[in-house]
């Protein structure tokens, strides 16, 4: 008799050879927040009419997006021979030209694509096998081991490309403490920031015999220029929540929290259809998998607020109250959410999990740095020619990053300065571009992998105007509870708006300084003790710049020519 | 109060605990109802904030803090559509400042909130995701990335049905 398992993965075979090995082609639109922003709903739409008026026998569907963000919206045609063609910056008017020629007379637009995987030895007219294209061959993808090739709405579709083998592994085959020794030996290091191993994260939890643990997933991302989080949760949600369950059985925990901004749609239907779906699939709920193992998740939404990432102040908003920092100890293993004890992770580390469990940690080890197993899930935006998202190894330098995967400079001559992890972390300039990326080579260079963003600045970029910019974010965001976190990120861009209108002195230096080392000395959480990070790396790589604006010999710029910025007025009462 | 208010605010009293009574995760709380009247009404008006206290136990002055704290919380009726523009240093860095002036001009307006038709609430917004299409703006959450001030301008001209 097959467990219920085996069951499982039976519909999903089925299901995918539907998809793939039958008579029809299969059109997949690359979706997501971003496919959508680049137009992917209306593609979508002209893809399905073109198919209905056409005639032709092909399956239609939004697919996760593959990371490529400068070819979306992107759409790739499967066809029965097992070719597999893709497209970029495909228009809705051209799906009917598409699916007249490449699905009906099967002669794919050479011209239009730009590469192809699969199908027979001679490839497809001149296109570049899609692993031989840089962008992709230099990533690692583990993490996102599924972009671009399945519904994030299908539960089966993540089954059959091996999802939920990992759980079903863990329940039947391993004890939680195992996993816990699994997840430590591979190395694991938090993502969200800290870096902090994982695995002796959840061995705090592991041994407490309360009878109600949490276990919390972390997408609060409200950092700008990393999309990482989102991006998981919106592409494959199923290993994110496979994860959390993994993550819940080895600490014994009973429910789970999937903790997402308000207002941002697309991750927060995928989380919670992924969770529906697998309640009903028997991967959520009482005894999982036929096993005597029972646990609950659900999605819990904040409002919008930065430090709500924090994670006390996370707890603070799912208990739905305001999302301010709370004192440590008692650290959330001991007392967190609602006084239990609780696991808290951030979506990168736990999307991770299912596949450290399905190849064993010694597999996960050998990727990347001595320090820093695994891969990092770059962001890229701004002044760089390939914008999206890409796992590499660790230990990758961040000019392989920005010229090898991102093709460099997108506009002007040169990149001059990047921002690198969240606007807590700091500015690099020419000099550090050769660090390798890793937590503590990072780390060393005054700035953080952090949540992953990497957004790039070229020569034109006035560095001051930038850090104003990066400040305002924090002083904007402030919880409010630690007075030298609220106050001193005023005074900070009261400084730097200074500095950009031509109006300060070289005795603003020392007081920007000042008020940074207080708000290190004297705030709870990371918002205030980081808030100087941005002023400190850009003083290392563009002092000469900052002592320059300071003397009032840079032009003031802007949208209106005197150094103003528009900005919201209002604050936190 | 007039008769007629009384009778509107009875109404719309109606409908706040129609929402919170329909939240379908299993933990409710202040946060998660004022996000679901928000979702549903697209402002918290007076009443929202007594029924959240009265229906999860809590003071007013509880649920004031709450819904003070959040930023994406507001308190008067919005405009017909929201539009949110992405002033984050990602989207900074390509262009964002134009967007958001052209917007000002193109609703009339100086900061974040209404234009005087009330057809259009502008939103300055942190971040929406999708950094790689900066500059972003949002119309009602929907992403529309690579704009310029030309575009984005046209487009909230065309949201206060203004002829681009």
């Amino acid at each position: 008799m097959s467990t219920p398992f085996e069951e499982l993965q039976a519909r999903a075979k089925k299901r995918w050879e539907e998809l793939t090995a039958g008579d029809s082609a299969w059109i997949r639109v690359g979706g997501g927040t971003s496919g959508q922003a680049a137009g992917a709903d209306a593609v979508l739409d002209a893809f399905r009419t073109s198919v209905e008026s056409s005639g032709v026998n092909a399956n239609v569907s939004m697919v996760s997006a593959m990371g490529l963000m400068y070819l979306e919206p992107q759409v790739d045609i499967l066809m029965p021979n097992g070719a597999r063609v893709y497209y970029g910056n495909v228009e809705p008017e051209e799906a009917q030209k598409i699916v007249e020629q490449h699905v009906k007379n099967g002669e794919p637009l050479t011209d239009r694509a730009f590469a192809y995987s699969g199908g027979d030895v001679n490839g497809v007219g001149n296109l570049p096998e899609l692993n031989s294209l840089p962008m992709v061959a230099l990533q690692k993808r583990i993490a996102t081991r599924n972009f671009g090739d399945t519904d994030p709405h299908d539960l089966l579709q993540y089954v059959a490309k091996g999802g939920y083998t990992a759980l079903n592994r863990a329940l039947t085959e391993m004890t939680p403490e195992e996993i816990v020794d699994e997840i430590k030996a591979a190395g694991l290091r938090g993502r969200g920031g800290a870096a902090f191993p994982a695995g002796v994260k959840w061995s705090f939890l592991a041994p407490s015999k309360a009878p109600v643990k949490y276990v919390l997933c972390n997408c609060e991302e409200g950092d700008p220029g990393a999309f990482n989080d989102k991006g998981i949760i919106e592409n494959d949600p199923h290993t994110l929540v496979e994860g959390l369950i993994i993550n819940g059985f080895a600490t014994r925990s009973t429910n789970g929290y999937v903790f997402i901004r308000t207002g941002h749609e697309l991750p927060i239907e995928s989380a919670r259809k992924a969770i529906a779906a697998a309640y009903e699939a028997g991967l959520l709920g009482k005894n999982i998998l036929g096993t005597d193992f029972s646990f609950d998740m659900e999605v819990s939404l904040t409002g919008d607020s930065y430090v709500a990432g924090e994670e006390t102040a996370l707890m603070e908003a799912i208990e739905g109250k305001r999302a301010t920092p709370r004192f440590k100890p008692p650290f959330p293993a001991a007392a967190g959410l609602w006084q239990k004890p609780t696991n808290i992770n951030n979506v990168k580390t736990l999307a991770y999990v299912p596949e450290i469990v399905r190849n064993g940690s010694g597999w996960f080890k050998s990727i990347g740095t001595e320090t820093t197993s695994g891969t990092a899930i770059v962001c890229l935006s701004g002044h760089i020619t390939y914008p999206g998202m890409y796992e590499v190894p660790m230990g990758m330098t961040i000019r392989e990053v920005l010229e090898n995967i991102g093709g460099g400079v997108s506009v002007g001559e040169r990149i001059k300065v990047l921002q690198a992890g969240g606007p807590l972390n700091g500015l690099l300039g020419e000099e550090a571009f050769d660090t390798m990326i890793d937590f503590d080579a990072m780390s060393a260079a005054g700035a953080s992998i952090g949540s992953g963003g990497i957004i790039v600045g070229n020569e034109t970029t006035n560095v001051v105007d930038l850090l104003r910019t990066l400040i305002a974010f924090n002083q904007f965001e402030s919880c409010g509870k630690c007075f030298p976190c609220r106050l001193g990120n005023t005074h900070m861009l009261e400084i730097l708006d200074r500095m950009c209108q031509n109006k300060a002195k070289p005795a603003d230096l020392a007081l920007l300084e000042r008020v940074g080392t207080s708000m290190k000395a004297g705030s709870l959480c990371g918002h205030g003790q980081l808030g100087f990070n941005p002023i400190a790396s850009a003083l290392k790589y563009f002092g000469d710049e900052i002592k320059s604006c300071l003397a009032g010999e840079i032009a003031p710029g802007g949208v209106f020519g005197d150094g103003t910025m528009i900005l919201p007025t209002r604050t936190r009462p | 109060m007039t008769t007629a208010e009384t009778a509107q605010s009875s109404k719309l009293r109606e409908q706040i605990r129609q929402v919170l009574n329909a939240q379908p995760q299993p933990t409710v709380t202040v946060l998660s109802s004022l996000i679901a009247i928000q979702d549903s009404i697209h402002y918290l008006p007076d009443e929202a904030i007594k029924e959240t206290a009265a229906f999860c136990g809590s003071t007013i002055n509880e649920v004031w803090s709450v819904a003070s704290f959040y930023t994406n919380f507001r308190f008067t009726a919005p405009g017909d559509k929201t539009l949110d523009v992405c002033w984050g240093p990602s989207c900074h860095l390509v262009g964002a400042q134009e967007v958001l002036n052209a917007v000002h001009i193109a609703l009339e307006i100086k900061e974040e909130g209404e234009s005087p038709d009330r057809k259009v609430t502008l939103k300055y917004n942190t971040c929406l995701g999708a950094c790689a299409q900066g500059p972003v703006i949002a119309i009602n959450h929907h992403l529309i990335g690579k704009q310029t001030a030309e575009s984005a301008a046209k487009i909230a001209r065309e949201l206060r049905g203004q002829s681009s």
